[in-house]
């Protein structure tokens, strides 16, 4: 058995974009919203997604920026560390070790290096557990900081994070746990707090659902479960305090936000209706509606000309303050349920699911972007609780992705079932699917499985039902209507000793077609319609099956409701071999002979990924989640990974995500994927934390070799400097058009720049010269001015010219500077370190 | 708790009347109300809210307003005229008239020296306040539409006066006008419509609010004559506004009923910097809010649904107690109904007539709690309206059913009813002893030998009647103490004795048959609401305001042992915390220890053979003894046997033949025949 070493689940792509309030950055340019593992970085204004802030090694549970730097953000996470960012380059510039696990972050201008954090204490019960406590973040240039300087404030904290906010100038923090507000005033050293009654006779339900704080004044806005809002004001006295209650939400206040001003407060419930209050103005207000899925977060940019809502559907709304949509950003929806399997769109690579009632929707795992919805039912939705309708449960692709089969179902629960299955074909013209053929008495009973074969000439659908039947659809002309079109009739129907079939699947080549019959499995050849064989192993129900891919595609894999898994091989039609494993999915790699078994065992669940030719897996790795995993997809990779690691190959074509029963999607990350990452970002770092100074030139340099020679495994890191970077290219781009020398002057600079230098020969003091060269460059991306001083240098020393504009260091002068840099500094960086 | 045969009234159609105007005495804690059909009441507002005092209206009298000015009440109503009450015999006083058409408001200065009346001719008029009258004294500038409503600055040197679109200012010193504020309209349809100004009030610090019909609550400066801020408090008419006596808080009712609530907060804790906040909306009201007070711990407020809704600021209350808990006053703390004990009659006292009834009979017997067949409906005997414009202001009918009598303000009417067969006639008794002019209280004596009629000066008129006619015997007076007028009587059974109690919470024990006092129940600080003297033993059973009780020992001279036991052992507080007083204190001659009472919500027995509870046993316990087996019904049970079976009782009498007449006046069918309120869209309507 193979070690498990760097594979790891993470939560890339398709997770809750919801989960945590957006924030918007000060220039209104950036969105950053918490999703899986990871911060996403939008533009508020294509809503295009740039890139993600990667490092965390569990669910991020809160992000605030910097109060000390705009451009930075803090992040929070599970994984019990609070790391700082530089948003806008996605660089990691520190990572604060708290060594509890986190669930929301706070912070406040006026607290300069201390964040607020919800926590929960190990020694306590899950329940009572919650804690905000105050967490002094050491000064320290190392990257990686522990902050054990804890100091709780109140550990009667709600779980739900937007129960906690901060009062004017951070002078004081509301909180509020079910039908108790507590303000926390930090000069004073004093909790005020207010209870309010579970009901009264009129019905209200006052428990607290979220808190909001004006900027200016001491006024306390508190959301409740019964759709009051509450302005509390007065609330130094244990008597005299008062509210004014303002009242529209029908449902609980999801969320509440003032502007920045102060002049407005919004709120956001389950009507999915932004409501825009008036401070001070009793009721007037203005409503936006239809926005969707219910609202759980309202933020707004520092200057108040933004509002961003993220909803239930997993999207986030932006919204001009004058109140108009202008932007949406659509996550992976999560229904409550994925009845379809997860599938791949073989055309797109996107990953297909139930979206919206009613809908499929096409995600893209590469671009984590929503492609599109498609409209299977085509019937309005009523939004009713308790209403029976119509819902894509099946839906399957042929091996092209031209054909799209879907099966639509109504009245689950009751007795009268109804049901549609459709078929589309995919238009070249509209790029989309377009119904061909709607049947709608497919089966007397429910569809229970359905599958497309895979041949070049002919597409088959074979579906099966519990009526114990399975049929074989073909397009074809209809005989009856006579029809030029192409529409799919029934072929063949096939049953088996009248038992229900349960799973059907062709073959790699479409030569066979296997049925599963209870315990018994039949294998069909489509061509002629003959039952070839019949294999079968009891006890047990099988539960799934699949054929082998390429070289193995000799071998029909079997899972079986009494933990079995058997191997059968077709040429032989014997039982190659078995093993006593509860399966609760199995998935086939279509890029590989890999089969991925998840099973459920004694409340976690565990993965084998093996080959049907041999029985030992290639890869295992237990306790993936503490859930039963129904659904899984393998996704094929843009590019292949070359990793020659042994337990990540599997990973390398195709990327394997799963489903767990709370809706999160997950997937496997190598070691070799997280390390180009990781590097990537840590290079930048070391160009960015030391502001550079003739200082920096001096004892940077060595610290960078230091960085190389720790680091000598990462092959990214190693790549040559992009073209960009170049002092030519910079030159070009930046002296303007009317005063640069003809082209045929620049050319062969120009060409000289692209070229990659040869250091294979390289004398060790021609190293050097390059390095300082590059560190020169670096340089002179981040200050213009100096950058401008040297390239005119430069460009004078390739021309000749002796028009000097600027004071400029003589030859001899910049000899004796390269020595200066030559010389061993390191005694110094020494005192430099050890001096914090 | 005993069987009783139960006469369950519904066809008494009383009709609170809606309240107008409300003011305030911060000194006396008396609440004075004036209802539309032009009768003031007087309210202890520390003593559970008692009605005090009722002084009865008149036909076309329609106040408009209500003012202190010390101890002294004055009113303004759309007649035209000021009138000045006289508290201590509950009548009117005087009544000037202003010469300046109907007066739309009147307000006094702090000082107590001057009264302002505003006048549907557009001035706004001074009186001076002297020590017996009021005395005209000048016109302010006259204006151009009417004055609705007016506010002195605290100082006294400048009114504020709202009228229509617009809110001046007057110095009072020159009489000339100093600022002219317009308030704008409202936007849509009500822009045409004019501004109504329904209510100023002027603070000390210079700051004017005015309530008005666009529904706006608007701050100005007195200085430049300028808007400050408004507050958009309803779609419909801000109709009144109180502020606080330390000027922090401020009231807004409302014609939707509600009433908002503004305060002045510091924006910035712990900074001066104040701003007046919207803060609580309290809605108690189904109709128009008329008027609204903010006495020191509570809100007040009474509107057209004719109810008067005390509404406590937690606050502003140190100790919860039943005393400052939310209190809802439907009906007068009076009997308006009286019974004819031992021919079944019922005498309904309406504001302009009498109605007598004589009540059903009833066949066969039914388990308890099930209703019996009727054999014979009530049937309406007799409709007397009152002559003249004054309002009844008490009325009786004697025990045996033969005298009705019944008092306004300026005559008293006898009357004996004659039947025969099924006619019945009556015939007024011309010839009255001049004494009789008037009274606040009426009663007669067991034997309908008596009436008494309770006169000024805490004395009662004794007047014997015969087939004859009525001859006057004496007079009844308290040899010293205050004269305040009687508001209840009691006769005992046996002729023997009568009490009476006054506003001053003084009960007088009188001997009949001496005509002297006879003795003095001590006083006690809370207001008697009800008394009867038992018909056996002769003690006087008083029950008072604050839900406390005594038995008072006539022919002994002091309190019962049982009454000193409740003393000691204190009330259970579930009886303390009832909200209404007890009307009616009966005896049960069956049961010598059963003393029968009832408030608007329940009827109760206590039985004086039975313990006490104490505060750990369980209050309403019926259906935990129903529930025990007999021997342990014993030891569970306590002296207060209460039903709820009632609601919205009116009145309960014990009559002869052992069957209980209870009155109810449930409130949904007062409220049905209230005028429509305004409309409102309701959520999920």
């Amino acid at each position: 058995m193979v070690e498990q070493s760097d594979v790891r689940v993470v939560r890339c792509g398709g997770s809750k974009i919801n989960f945590r309030p957006p924030i918007i950055s000060t220039d209104s340019r950036f969105l950053l919203c918490a999703s899986g593992d990871s911060v996403k970085v939008y533009s508020t204004r294509t809503e295009e997604w740039l890139h993600s802030l990667q490092g965390h090694t569990n669910q991020v549970t809160g992000i605030a920026l910097n109060p000390a730097n705009h451009l930075q953000v803090y992040s929070c996470s599970a994984d019990g560390t609070v790391k700082l960012w530089d948003f806008i380059d996605g660089i990691l510039i520190k990572t604060f070790i708290i060594g509890h696990p986190l669930f929301a972050i706070y912070v406040s201008e006026k607290h300069e290096g201390i964040v607020f954090l919800h926590i929960v204490m190990d020694t306590e019960s899950k329940k009572e557990g919650f804690q905000l406590v105050a967490v002094h973040l050491p000064k320290s240039a190392e990257q990686e900081v522990e902050a054990k300087e804890l100091s709780a404030v109140s550990s009667q904290i709600s779980p739900n994070p937007s129960c906690t906010a901060f009062g004017r100038e951070g002078q004081y923090i509301a909180f509020a746990r079910n039908l108790q507000l507590n303000v926390y005033f930090f000069r004073k050293q004093k909790t005020y707090s207010f209870s309010l009654k579970a009901t009264d006779k009129k019905g209200a339900k006052n428990a607290f659902t979220c808190i909001a704080c004006h900027p200016t004044d001491d006024c306390i806005a508190t959301g409740h479960e019964d759709g009051k809002i509450r302005l509390w004001r007065n609330f130094i006295h244990k008597k005299e305090y008062t509210y004014s209650t303002q009242h529209w939400h029908h449902n609980a206040v999801n969320t509440l936000c003032f502007t920045p001003e102060g002049t407005n407060l919004l709120s956001g419930g389950i009507e999915s209706v932004l409501v825009q209050w008036q401070y001070g103005a009793g009721n007037r207000k203005e409503i936006l509606p239809r926005l969707g899925g219910s609202i759980l977060h309202v933020s707004t940019s520092s200057d108040g000309q933004l509002f961003c809502t993220s909803h239930s559907d997993n999207k986030i709304t932006v919204i001009e303050s004058s109140f108009k949509v202008c932007g949406v950003i659509q996550g992976l929806v999560k229904g409550d349920a994925v009845l379809t399997d997860l599938m791949i769109d073989p055309r797109s690579k996107a990953l297909v699911l139930n979206g919206k009632p009613g809908h499929l929707q096409f995600y893209s795992l590469l671009r984590d972007k929503h492609l599109y919805n498609l409209d299977i039912v085509q019937q309005e939705y009523i939004y009713e609780a308790g209403l029976d309708q119509f819902e894509v449960v099946k839906a399957a692709f042929d091996r092209k992705g031209f054909w799209l089969a879907t099966v639509e179902e109504r009245g689950q629960k009751s007795s009268d079932l109804e049901f549609f299955l459709k078929l589309w074909a995919y238009d070249e013209s509209t790029q989309s699917f377009v119904l061909n053929t709607t049947i709608t008495a497919a089966h007397t009973d429910r569809i229970i499985s359905m599958c497309f074969s895979s041949s070049e000439e002919t597409t088959m659908l074979v579906t099966t039902a519990e009526e114990g039947q399975f049929k074989a659809w073909c397009q074809g002309v209809d005989a009856d209507t006579e029809q030029d079109q192409n529409f799919w009739s029934c072929d063949f129907v096939g049953s088996y000793h009248n038992l229900k079939p349960t799973n059907c699947s062709f073959s790699a080549d479409s030569s066979l077609l296997a049925v599963s019959f209870q315990e018994v499995i039949t294998i069909w050849s489509p061509d002629t319609w003959e039952l070839l064989t019949t294999l079968c192993q009891p006890p047990g129900v099988i539960r799934d099956l699949c054929f082998g891919q390429l070289s193995c595609s000799k071998y029909l894999i079997a899972t079986t409701t009494e933990n079995l898994l058997c191997c059968w091989n077709l040429l032989t039609c014997a039982l190659e071999w078995s093993t006593s494993v509860e399966v609760s999915k199995l998935q086939l790699d279509p890029l590989s002979e890999n089969v991925a078994a998840f099973s459920y065992q004694s409340e976690h669940t565990d993965l084998f990924v093996f080959k049907p030719n041999e029985p030992r897996p290639l890869f295992s790795h237990k306790n993936v989640c503490s859930e039963k995993i129904h659904r899984a997809v393998f996704v094929p990779r843009e590019e292949p990974l070359n990793s020659c690691d042994e337990s990540s190959q599997w990973l390398n074509r195709s990327q394997l995500y799963f489903l767990t029963q709370n809706m999160d999607l997950m997937t496997f990350s190598t070691a070799t994927e997280e390390d180009r990452l990781l590097s990537s970002s840590r290079r930048l770092v070391i160009d960015d934390s030391v502001a550079v100074t003739p200082f920096y030139l001096l004892l940077g340099k060595h610290r960078q070799q230091q960085q190389k020679l720790d680091t000598p495994s990462h092959p990214a890191a190693d790549k040559p400097q992009q073209p960009q970077g170049s002092v030519t290219i910079t030159e070009l781009l930046h002296t303007p058009a009317h005063v640069l020398p003809a082209a045929s002057v620049l050319c062969s600079m120009f060409v000289s720049s692209l070229l990659i230098s040869n250091t294979g020969v390289q004398d060790p003091l021609r190293k050097e010269m390059e390095s300082s060269e590059q560190e020169m460059n670096g340089e002179e991306e981040d200050s213009e001015e100096e950058m401008e001083a040297c390239d005119s240098q430069q460009e004078l020393r390739a021309q000749g010219s002796v028009d000097e504009v600027t004071p400029k260091l003589s030859k001899a002068q910049e000899r004796e500077l390269k020595r200066v840099r030559k010389t061993d500094f390191s005694w110094m960086a020494g005192l430099v370190d050890s001096k914090p | 708790m005993g069987e009783f045969k139960v006469h369950r009234v519904r066809f008494f159609d009383y009709m609170p009347s809606g309240i107008r105007a409300l003011a305030y005495n911060r000194d006396t804690e008396r609440m004075a109300v004036a209802r539309i059909d032009g009768s003031v009441e007087v309210f202890h507002s520390s003593d559970r809210f008692f009605q005090e005092k009722i002084i009865p209206g008149r036909e076309q009298c329609g106040i408009e307003g209500l003012s202190w000015v010390g101890q002294r009440l004055f009113s303004a109503g759309l007649n035209g005229g000021i009138t000045e009450y006289d508290l201590t015999n509950q009548k009117v006083k005087y009544t000037v008239d202003a010469y300046g058409g109907p007066i739309w408001t009147i307000t006094g200065n702090q000082q107590g020296t001057h009264l302002a009346v505003g006048c549907e001719d557009g001035t706004v008029k001074l009186f001076e306040v002297n020590e017996d009258k009021i005395q005209f004294e000048r016109n302010l500038d006259r204006q151009k539409s009417r004055i609705i409503s007016l506010s002195w600055h605290p100082s006294g040197s400048k009114i504020a006066a709202g009228m229509m679109d617009m809110i001046q200012i007057f110095n009072v010193e020159t009489g000339h006008s100093v600022h002219r504020m317009l308030a704008d309209r409202g936007v849509g349809t009500s822009r045409s419509k004019e501004c109504v100004v329904w209510s100023v009030v002027y603070l000390s610090d210079g700051t004017i609010i005015s309530g008005d019909s666009v529904g706006m609550v608007k701050l100005w400066d007195d200085q430049t004559g300028t808007l400050i801020k408004s507050h958009n408090v309803t779609k419909c008419d801000v109709l009144a506004l109180s502020i606080s006596q330390n000027e922090d808080s401020l009231v807004a009712g409302t014609s939707e009923g509600t009433v908002v609530q503004f305060q002045f907060v510091s924006v910035v804790l712990g900074k001066d910097d104040k701003e007046w906040v919207r803060t609580r909306t309290f809605k108690n009201h189904t109709h128009d809010i008329r008027a609204v007070a903010e006495i020191t711990t509570a809100v007040v407020s009474g509107g057209m649904d004719a109810q008067l809704v005390v509404r406590p600021l937690l606050d502003k209350i140190e100790v919860r107690s039943a005393a400052s808990a939310l209190r809802k006053i439907h009906f007068p703390h009076r009997k308006l109904v009286s019974c004819a004990r031992k021919s079944g009659l019922m005498l309904f006292q309406y504001s302009g007539h009498l109605e007598l009834w004589r009540l059903g009979e009833s066949e066969g017997k039914a388990t308890p709690g099930s209703s019996l067949f009727v054999k014979r409906n009530p049937e309406k005997l007799l409709h007397l309206k009152v002559k003249g414009e004054d309002h009844i202001g008490c009325s009786a009918v004697s025990p045996c059913g033969e005298w009705i009598v019944y008092s306004t303000a300026s005559s008293l009417r006898l009357y004996r009813l004659h039947f025969d067969n099924n006619n019945v006639s009556i015939t007024k008794i011309s010839k009255l002893p001049k004494v009789l002019s008037s009274a606040n209280q009426l009663c007669f004596s067991s034997d309908s030998s008596y009436l008494f009629s309770a006169s000024t000066q805490s004395s009662v008129h004794l007047v014997s009647l015969s087939q004859s006619g009525c001859k006057f015997v004496g007079t009844l007076k308290p040899k010293s103490g205050s004269h305040q007028a009687i508001h209840l009587l009691a006769a005992s059974e046996d002729g023997k004795w009568l009490a009476s109690a006054n506003s001053d919470h003084e009960v007088h024990i009188y001997n009949l048959q001496t005509r002297k006092v006879h003795c003095t129940v001590p006083v006690y600080s809370s207001a008697v609401t009800a008394m009867g003297i038992h018909p056996t033993t002769n003690c006087l059973f008083i029950m008072y305001a604050d839900q406390q009780m005594c038995e008072y020992s006539i022919e002994q001279n002091e309190y019962t042992d049982w009454s000193r036991t409740v003393q000691r052992k204190g009330l259970h507080r579930f009886w303390l915390e009832r909200d209404t007083p007890c009307l009616n204190v009966m005896f049960n001659p069956q049961n010598p220890s059963h003393v029968i009472l009832h408030d608007m919500y329940m009827l109760c027995i206590i039985d004086k053979s039975l313990p006490l509870p104490d505060d750990k046993t369980q209050f309403y316990n019926q259906l935990t003894l129903k529930s025990l087996p007999e021997e342990q019904r014993k030891s569970h049970s306590h002296a207060f046997k209460i039903s709820k079976t009632f609601k919205d009782i009116l009145f309960v009498e014990l009559m002869s033949d052992q069957s209980l007449v209870v009155v109810e006046r449930p409130l949904e069918d007062v409220a049905t025949q209230l005028p429509a309120p305004i409309k409102q869209k309701k959520f999920a309507t």
